[in-house]
């Protein structure tokens, strides 16, 4: 009986295409925002992932690694008299101008490395050697920047110079790092030039990365960090989670796109639940002929599950899919945001299962109310 | 086994409307025999489908006996009416009740598909009944493609295809012209009609009351009379 369910609605066209129309739609939605969203908080963390140290000490007021409150040079020492550091270095992160030769700016996010170790160095290098960074007036740039000067009619290739206030800067080497959440190009440089690119004040400090000596773990170092007066240390994963949930609470992100995602869910049960209540509605008559030449109740039960069900599952097919296709064509450009974790299509898994077996379950309703008698009317 | 396939004794059956309850058979009795063609004959709302009904275990009496092929019916659990409407009726509806997106041969293998047939199996038994009905060339057409006595006759070939022993049609022929109701009744005369089965045919339709063994005529939910010589029946 479950092949004459199926034939039964692969054969009823109209309504077969608009279930799986609706419920592609309603996958594809969810999916797509979801990870438009997870996207959107990857660049959040971009810095995080760039530098990738395993404990980040800050200003005890600091919220999220996008929020910098300089620091005196001095910490750097305090935190590396903390017992269990095995090491600790400075590393300037700020947002400067850089002019071009033709006289436009460009915003660039300044990076400043220590200058003996290179540690937060890019994890990627395209042309020229990091090491090279020793060198005078010498900075990396990354791809963001190749692409946002050559917008503006100005090749960048090894040898390229440019000033940041007003001081040279001469790039030796071309990375690949993670996008940043506005965009702008990240600028390496050694944290000691870092310094003389800034304008001179007290505290330049941003952060100090720390590793842990053999046997402490990152929270046991964190927490041992944390407990200098006027300073807080964060792991790295802590400080992507809570860089995270920042943005889900003080921006209108979630929000926006939780609109889009509830929509999503609410048109597919609305058109795949309405279809499905419809295609049982007037399959109701021979599911009745059915009772009548004694098809049981668990039999009828089963195909119209397995009708929902398939639906289902080829609508799922057909949504993710579209939305694997779109995010491969997107991630090469990291532009729009994407990024699809596995949880993305369980989610969605789960919301179409739902919205399937909510349908399922009113048509059964009706199937169970049938009297098979009615055949004769 | 008895001469006797379907006992029917002062059967009530109501329903409920409004307050009260509308008493669809008050009292009806009834003999089916093996191997004839029993017709039900009576006014509008006289009860016969009510009473076919109950005869198939679709619809639960309230009082009277009821044994079909030496089974109380009445005293079987739902589950086991259902099995043995399963293995043991074949329906001829008025509206034919073919599913449209099933062919002929797919309609017609339902019945043994719900008895445990395999698919395959199924459809070769099913497109054997349909030669024997004469439509073996249309097994796979969609009824849409078919005429109303194509249709019926698909159905005549659903209800024989698990070969039940007991086979029952409310008004086969009403949504026939009168040329193809007496074909179709010939044909489920001629092709339905076994000494181990029995045949219950409900009919307004008085051009074919011709091929029934006997008559039954119903008035006001009950059996009022048993007439064996059809052939001059005259309806009053
Ligand atoms: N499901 C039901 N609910 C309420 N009343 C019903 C139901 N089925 C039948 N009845 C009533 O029972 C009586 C007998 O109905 P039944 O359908 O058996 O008549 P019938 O002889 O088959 O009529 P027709 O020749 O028009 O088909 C009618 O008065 C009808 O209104
Ligand atoms: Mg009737």
């Amino acid at each position: 009986m479950l092949g004459i369910a199926l034939k039964m609605l692969f054969r009823d066209r109209a309504k077969y295409a608009m279930l799986v129309c609706g419920l592609s739609f309603c996958s594809l939605l969810m999916c797509q925002q979801i990870s438009v969203f997870c996207g959107l908080m990857m660049w959040t963390t971009a810095t995080v992932r760039n530098i990738g140290a395993p404990v980040w000490v800050v200003d005890a007021k600091v919220e999220q690694a996008n929020e910098v409150i300089p620091m005196r040079q001095i910490e750097v020492e305090r935190v590396r008299s903390v017992p269990g550091v095995a090491w600790a270095v400075p590393l300037f992160i700020g947002m400067e101008q850089a002019r071009l030769a033709d006289g436009s700016f460009q915003n660039v996010q300044l990076t400043g490395l220590d200058t003996g170790t290179l540690t937060g160095r890019p994890m990627e290098m395209r042309a020229g050697r990091i090491e090279d960074l020793r060198l005078p007036n010498a900075v990396i740039v990354d791809q963001v920047a190749v692409e946002k000067f050559r917008k503006k009619g100005i090749k960048i290739q090894l040898g390229t110079t440019f000033e940041i206030n007003d001081k040279e800067a001469r790039v030796v080497g071309i990375c690949h790092a993670a996008r940043s959440f506005f965009g702008q190009p990240y600028i390496y440089t050694t944290f000691d030039r870092a310094m003389e690119y800034t304008k001179p004040t007290r505290k330049q400090l941003s952060f100090v990365l720390a590793g842990p000596s053999a046997g402490v773990t990152d929270e046991e170092l964190a927490a041992r960090i944390s407990r200098l007066p006027g300073l807080r240390a964060i792991t790295k994963d802590n400080l992507f989670w809570l860089t995270v949930l920042w943005y889900i609470k003080n921006t209108g992100i979630p929000i926006s796109i939780g609109t889009v995602v509830i929509l999503g869910i609410i048109v597919g049960i609305a058109i795949a639940g309405q279809t499905f209540y419809l295609f049982v509605h007037d399959n109701l008559r021979f599911l009745a002929a059915f009772k009548a030449m004694g098809a049981r109740m668990p039999t009828l039960a089963a195909m119209v599950l397995l009708q929902a069900f398939s639906v289902g599952f080829i609508g799922y097919g057909i949504g993710v899919g579209l939305v694997s296709w779109f995010g491969s064509v997107v991630l090469v450009k990291e532009q729009p945001p994407f990024f699809m974790p596995w949880q993305v299509p369980t989610f969605v898994a789960i919301v179409i299962v739902f919205i399937c077996s909510f349908s399922a379950l009113i048509g059964l309703i009706k199937v169970a109310r049938l009297e098979p008698a009615v055949v004769f009317r | 086994m008895s001469n006797l396939a379907i006992n029917v004794e002062n059967v009530v059956k109501s329903f409920p409307a409004g307050d009260t309850r509308t008493y669809a058979l008050k009292g009806a009795t009834l003999d089916a025999k093996f191997g004839e063609l029993l017709m039900i004959v009576g006014p509008s709302g006289c009860g016969k489908t009510t009473l076919l009904s109950v005869i198939c275990g679709t619809l639960k009496c309230e009082e009277g006996r009821l044994t079909v092929f030496d089974h109380d019916l009445r005293a079987m659990k739902e589950g086991q009416i259902t099995r043995f409407r399963c293995e043991n009726v074949g329906f001829i509806f008025q509206q034919f009740n073919l599913i449209p997106t099933l062919t002929a041969v797919e309609n017609a293998s339902v019945p043994l598909i719900l008895n445990g047939v395999s698919t395959a199996e199924a459809t070769r038994r099913a497109g054997e009944v349909l030669e024997k009905v004469g439509i073996g060339e249309k097994r796979h057409s969609y009824p849409s493609q078919l005429s109303g006595g194509q249709q019926q006759r698909v159905a005549i070939a659903r209800a024989l295809a698990h070969e039940p022993r007991l086979i029952i049609c409310d008004e086969p022929t009403a949504s026939l012209d009168a040329a193809t109701g007496q074909k179709t009744l010939d044909l489920l005369k001629s092709s339905a009609l076994q000494p181990d089965r029995c045949v219950i045919v409900v009919s307004h339709d008085n051009r074919i009351y011709h091929f029934a063994d006997r008559i039954a005529e119903m008035e006001d939910g009950r059996v009022t009379g048993i007439h064996n010589d059809p052939k001059n029946y005259h309806h009053a």
